[in-house]
């Protein structure tokens, strides 16, 4: 049995249809991007996985079962910003979910407990390249490392899903390889499944083992909002050459004039 | 240059600030001199010498009647007042600003409510108050509460509201349940603006104190100006005033720096 199911998902918002008849079948440990035009889809789909929006219509299932209706600690997230806490060093920041997990009621660790959960803490900044950063207030670091602590603070939990919302969108060209490296290493180190949202189809296409582009198949120049996006190329990482990277970039682009116009 | 892009050095900033006071006191003095030189007992613009004979006699003498130091008596009678006051507002403002900005339920049934308590002007109240809590301290302790607590659980409920919806989402997935998010997120986020809240408070917490004070009391700042003006004892008020907005601009500057002191990410713009 496959890990997520989807099946012929469609999510409409009043008129507007944003995905319709969406399959797919993801197996666990997989690494997949999600990329396509701005407005077709992909960030909506994510936020159905973490379980802040509801399908319309179809199934979407984790290991046989509907997804949980509301973000859970098996599915963690990266936004583009503010996915960390202001008020909490790096250190606290990482240290939170276990101590939220442990304590119900008062929400922090002491004596023992504290000592272990910070030894993990410090071995999973150490893997991000955190450590000289340990006591350092979230404001004074650089947006690379602001997502080098979000993407530690959510695999500290051993999430089973890692979505990330376009996570290096608002980062340097060579700030985001290095990301990528991380990136690339922490998903082999924990296994666990990843999807991606962004709209660099390079990162796309270079990144993880699959490739799921949505896009419009039919659009109405009168009523773009009548048709919603699905997925239209499924593609494992690999297989990839030029001319195939041409022509979706060549749909993606149009797609996205259609619905600028 | 053009004018909007000229700016004052430290030392002429300083001259430029200090420079209305000056002139403030420069004309009082120049008219006090005029009408004490008409009239030496003249009691509308008293001088240097008059005020601190007035300060001397209810500061630093006991009052002949009673045997107390009446200007301390009456400061620390008001400070309590203030301080009981704007605390029971401010931790209100707190627990019902938390609920209502973290919890949806609670705010479709608590939001329309404080919105419109905070409508009500707070003196129009006052004869309520002390029909129903009499005329002790409590009555006073109320009128503070009421009329600063309504804005101030406005004011976090706002706060909390204006938290990145991210933030949100990321502590549900790090496995909070609602308690936590209150008590791990909004709470240790909220409290530095909640001093700023009670800060902004003082101003109108100082004028309910006041107004208390001088309709019913038997001590207090507000009570003392309030008796003297029948004898037109500008000598006592005009001292009374200035030391009412020294205490107040020295309560603002104390919470200003226990706000950075307690909490470094805020104020360095860590929000």
């Amino acid at each position: 049995m496959s890990f997520i199911t989807v099946k012929n998902l469609w999510k409409q918002y009043g008129d507007q249809v944003v995905l319709e008849n969406l399959n797919l079948s993801v197996k666990q440990g997989e690494f997949c991007t999600l990329v396509g035009a701005s407005g077709c889809g992909k960030s909506t789909f994510l936020k159905m996985l973490l379980g802040q929006e509801t399908s319309t219509r179809g199934e979407l299932l984790l290991e046989g079962e509907a997804f949980p209706g509301e973000p859970d600690r098996n599915r963690g997230i990266v936004f583009q910003r503010y996915s960390v806490f202001p008020h909490l060093t790096v250190r606290q920041n990482v240290l939170l979910g276990l101590e939220l997990e442990q304590k119900p009621w008062l929400g922090k660790l002491f004596g023992t407990a504290r000592r272990e959960a910070l030894e993990k803490v410090d071995a999973m900044l150490e893997s991000v390249g955190l450590t000289p950063s340990a006591n350092k207030w979230p404001h004074q670091l650089s947006g690379g490392m602001q997502q080098r602590l979000a993407i530690a603070q959510s695999l500290i939990m051993r999430p089973r899903v890692l979505l990330l919302d376009e996570p290096f969108g608002a980062l340097d060209p060579g700030i985001r390889g290095d990301m990528h490296d991380l990136l690339l290493r922490l998903w082999q180190e924990t296994g666990t499944t990843i999807f991606m949202v962004t709209h660099d189809l390079q990162e796309g296409f270079y990144l993880g083992t699959r490739l799921l582009v949505f896009d419009k198949v039919r659009n109405d120049p009168h009523d773009p909002q009548a048709f919603g996006a699905t997925i239209t190329y499924d593609l494992p990482i690999g297989q990839t050459d030029r001319k195939l990277f041409d022509d979706i970039n060549e749909s993606v682009s149009e797609t996205a004039r259609h619905q600028a116009a | 240059m053009r004018l909007i892009n000229r700016h004052p050095g430290r030392v002429s900033a300083t001259l430029l600030g200090l420079l209305p006071f000056l002139l403030i006191m420069l004309v009082y003095s120049l008219a006090s001199q005029e009408r004490l030189a008409e009239n030496p007992n003249d009691k509308l613009l008293p001088g240097l010498e008059q005020m601190t004979a007035a300060i001397d006699r209810i500061a630093f003498e006991p009052d002949r009647r009673s045997g107390d130091y009446l200007m301390w008596q009456d400061t620390t009678a008001s400070l309590e007042r203030l301080g009981l006051g704007i605390g029971i507002a401010a931790l209100l403002a707190l627990v019902v600003g938390l609920l209502n900005g973290v919890l949806p339920l609670v705010r479709s049934n608590l939001a329309p409510l404080v919105s419109a308590l905070s409508m009500v002007p707070p003196l129009a109240i006052l004869p309520i108050l002390f029909i129903v809590f009499g005329l002790g301290e409590l009555s006073k302790v109320m009128l503070i509460v009421i009329g600063t607590a309504p804005i101030m659980m406005r004011d976090v409920a706002q706060r909390v509201r204006e938290l990145p919806g991210e933030q949100l989402i990321k502590i549900q997935t790090l496995g909070a349940n609602s308690w936590q998010v209150i008590t791990r997120m909004a709470l240790p986020q909220v409290l530095p603006r909640l001093i700023d809240a009670v800060r902004l408070s003082l101003g109108p917490a100082w004028l309910f104190l006041i107004a208390a004070e001088a309709i019913a009391s038997t001590e207090g700042l507000g009570y003392r100006i309030f008796l003297v003006r029948r004898y037109l004892a500008m000598d006592v008020i005009l001292p009374y005033v200035i030391w009412i907005t020294v205490l107040a601009i020295v309560i603002d500057q104390c919470l200003r720096l226990t706000n950075r002191r307690l909490f470094p990410w805020y104020n360095a713009g860590g929000h």
